[in-house]
């Protein structure tokens, strides 16, 4: 490969030469323009292997360009005041040229903006990419993802209808529960005393320029980061360790452009192809993308028979709920985001890739994905008995996830994997104990089998068959896709 | 592997199928067509006739109207606006607010975006189920929304019905009334049959209010992916053939 390099390298910047060429120089002199292409595109060298997981990051980033592009159509129509907001947005859906398609594309490119953030999050947990020296960039990663819901949310007031209107409510007064300052700083957020045009106004504010400001900022910290310590793969394996000796060029990278530019092109034209299926097609995608609640004008003396947020906040409303308590609720929510944070430094075993962990760690990552997919689903049912219930058991393995990535960090010894055990189905059952209700003792024994069933298997499991905790062996040098096919039965010996 | 997409899978389904769901009346299928135009000329001029009376589309301009169904400036005036007014004008019924407030308790609704927030099976039924109801100020009641206080605006083309519901008791001894049918009193203008083309043509008409552009957004959205389908084919022979030189 390395001796067909140079002609990949063509500068194809010069194939014009003449007058475009000087106009080139002359800028290069002055501005690092094709220095900063070569840093970034033309000789960003990324591993060869990478997979579908991997087109999620450019997507993402176009997604937040079609948000921007097509949210300043979107400012230019919209009258952030209480009175005139959901009839401009109806002007908008109705009078503006081509407003209804700009509407549609915001609002299903702000659930498909999660939809992506969630499936790139989840490739970063599968194949290790928040470990050493990667900690920074899953760092700037989750910011992101925090100012995305803080965008979100502010976002869904604008529209100004029931729903924005009471969620906003809701969601606000999660801050009354700081204890002694709590009510100061919810009537602080709000400008008022409830959630009212004052409100709506500096939410328009904060969505359309200091929250995106934010974004953009943390995104470039993002790639800058990544093009310092360079791309994960699905092997978890790091290119950089093996380099070609004279131009030290990473054997298994290839450069960025052009084979990943056109990579991502094909994959970015099978996203907007379902992208445009849902925007013409299904735009609300029935009740998941734009509720139908929110189609009625906000009213501050009419209370929707069910309040809950977007289907992306579903698991940590789910959360939230799952405690009957607004300040411990509250609470495990902030830790339930917070503790991404520290994933880092919760799963410390060297083996990055799933491909190479040992078979129950792959266990514990599916059932992570299950578990928030199913407390999503909850979020949005009706707060009955049996789905609160539901909700919390699924709340603890959201967090057991976390208990089970540290213990995974490296070999245990069986006395260690059984205290863990007992340690966690004590807090487990010391947590019902201190919230027993008898009217509801059935469900609550029934459903304790969710954690125990988990501990079991995840905890006690790996103390009396220590295979299912080891590691397989990591190949030295990332695997082409057939020959990871062909070597894989050899890798499972 | 195989084993752990049916694990995920139960653990999905299982709690969709604990959850049994009870939502009162069943909602009959509304089955609109927003592309079918005579249908929905026929449903604006039952709207202007029987509904504008009391309830505005604000969001809605005549005109727009005219440009979606096919019918001309004239045509406009001539059937849809009695009101008088100018062909960019919004749908905005003559009744003051005010007035609605004191006469039925509360103000009619907005119905430009109603078959977005109930859906069209909702107005369906709910235009279908009024029923004789001597203890109710407007004479009638509904099995789909009760206690509503718009009367029965299409008595006349519908006739009148009573409902006839069943008792259940519980088990503590007290007990409930649930509706079973209905059965027809005097007949109406229309018979059943011609009823619930009306009712249906009324229904879609509320549903392209809704979302007028429908029906545009449809042949667009498939134009668009029959290009993203050709954009992809030649996307990925080219880079089929960048990345013959990667092994």
């Amino acid at each position: 490969m390395s001796t067909e390099e140079p002609k990949l390298k063509r500068d194809y910047l010069d194939v014009t030469g003449g007058w475009l060429h000087g106009l080139r120089e002359w800028i290069d002199a002055r501005f690092p323009m094709t220095k900063t292409w070569k840093a970034h595109v033309a000789e960003y060298y990324a591993p060869k292997n990478f997979n579908f997981w991997y087109f999620f990051g450019s997507i993402a980033l176009l997604i937040l360009v079609n948000q921007i592009l097509t949210g300043i159509f979107l400012a230019m129509n919209y009258q952030p005041s209480a009175s005139l907001a959901f009839a401009s947005v109806e002007y908008i859906m109705r009078d503006v040229n081509w407003g209804w398609l700009l509407r549609y594309m915001h609002s299903v490119g702000a659930s498909m903006f999660f939809v992506v953030v969630y499936l790139h999050m989840f490739r970063g947990v599968m194949y290790g990419s928040f470990k050493k020296p990667r900690e920074l960039i899953w760092i700037f990663g989750v910011l992101i993802y925090v100012a995305l819901m803080a965008e979100a949310f502010m976002g869904y007031l604008l529209p100004w209808g029931q729903m924005s209107y009471w969620g906003a409510n809701v969601i606000i007064s999660l801050f009354g529960a700081i204890p002694g300052i709590g009510n100061t700083i919810e009537t602080w957020i709000k400008g008022d005393f409830g959630v009212s045009g004052i409100t709506l106004n500096r939410f328009f504010a904060l969505h359309v320029v200091a929250v995106p400001l934010v974004l953009i900022g943390l995104v470039l910290f993002h790639l800058i980061a990544l093009h310092e310590v360079g791309s994960n793969n699905p092997d978890g394996v790091e290119i950089k360790q093996h380099k070609d000796p004279v131009t030290h060029i990473p054997l298994d990278g290839i450069p960025f452009h052009p084979y990943y530019t056109i990579k991502d092109i094909t994959g970015v034209i099978v996203f907007v192809a379902i992208f445009a299926a849902i925007i013409f097609f299904a735009p609300g995608m029935h009740g998941l993308f734009l509720e139908p609640a929110n189609f009625e004008p906000a009213n501050a003396l009419k209370t929707p028979s069910d309040i809950h947020p977007l289907w992306y906040f579903g698991p940590y409303y789910a959360i939230l709920r799952s405690i009957p308590n607004k300040g411990l609720g509250a609470l495990a929510l902030l830790v339930a985001i917070v503790i991404l944070f520290f994933l880092p430094w919760l799963d410390r075993n060297p083996v990055k890739s799933i491909r190479y962990r040992g078979p129950l760690y792959r266990w514990v990552i599916v059932l992570f994905a299950v578990t928030f997919i199913v407390l999503g689903y909850i979020g949005m049912q009706l707060a009955t008995l049996f789905w609160a219930e539901i909700g919390q058991r699924l709340s603890e393995l959201y967090f057991l996830f976390f208990v089970a990535a540290w213990v995974y960090s490296k070999p245990r010894s069986r006395a260690f994997l059984v205290s863990t055990f007992v340690v966690v189905m004590l807090i487990i059952s010391l947590l019902d104990w201190a919230s027993w209700v008898p009217s509801i003792a059935h469900l609550k024994l029934w459903s304790w089998l969710i954690p125990f069933g988990y501990c079991v298997i995840f905890l006690l499991g790996p103390a009396a068959v220590p295979r299912l905790m080891q590691p397989k062996a990591v190949p030295e040098r990332v695997r082409a896709k057939r020959q990871h096919e062909t070597n894989a039965g050899v890798a499972a010996q | 592997m195989k084993h752990g997409i049916i694990f995920a899978l139960l653990l999905v389904l299982l709690p969709l199928a604990a959850q049994a769901q009870d939502e009162g009346v069943k909602l009959q299928a509304a089955n609109v067509d927003v592309s079918n135009t005579a249908s929905l000329q026929r449903g604006a001029k039952f709207f202007v006739n029987y509904c504008m009376g009391c309830h505005s589309a604000q969001y809605v301009r005549y005109n727009r109207v005219g440009q979606d169904l096919g019918l001309s400036d004239p045509q406009l005036e001539s059937y849809l606006m009695f009101a008088g007014g100018k062909p960019t004008d919004t749908m905005v019924s003559a009744m003051p607010q005010a007035d609605a407030i004191k006469w039925f308790g509360t103000a009619p609704p907005d119905l430009s975006l109603e078959s977005r927030i109930r859906g069209p099976d909702w107005i369906y039924t709910y235009l279908k189920s009024f029923y004789l109801d001597p203890h109710s100020a407007t004479g009638v009641d509904n099995v789909v929304f009760p206690h509503v206080a718009m009367p029965d605006v299409l008595w006349e083309l519908q006739g009148t019905q009573e409902a006839v519901f069943n008792t259940v008791k519980n088990p503590d001894g007290s007990s409930y009334q649930v509706f079973d049918h209905f059965e027809q009193l005097t007949p109406g203008k229309m018979t059943p049959a011609e009823f619930d083309k009306a009712d249906r043509d009324i229904t879609n008409f509320l549903a392209y209010m809704g979302d007028p552009v429908a029906v545009t957004s449809l042949s667009l959205g498939l134009r668009v992916i029959g290009f993203l389908v050709v954009f992809f084919i030649f996307a990925y022979l080219l880079k089929r053939e960048i990345w013959k030189k990667i092994h």
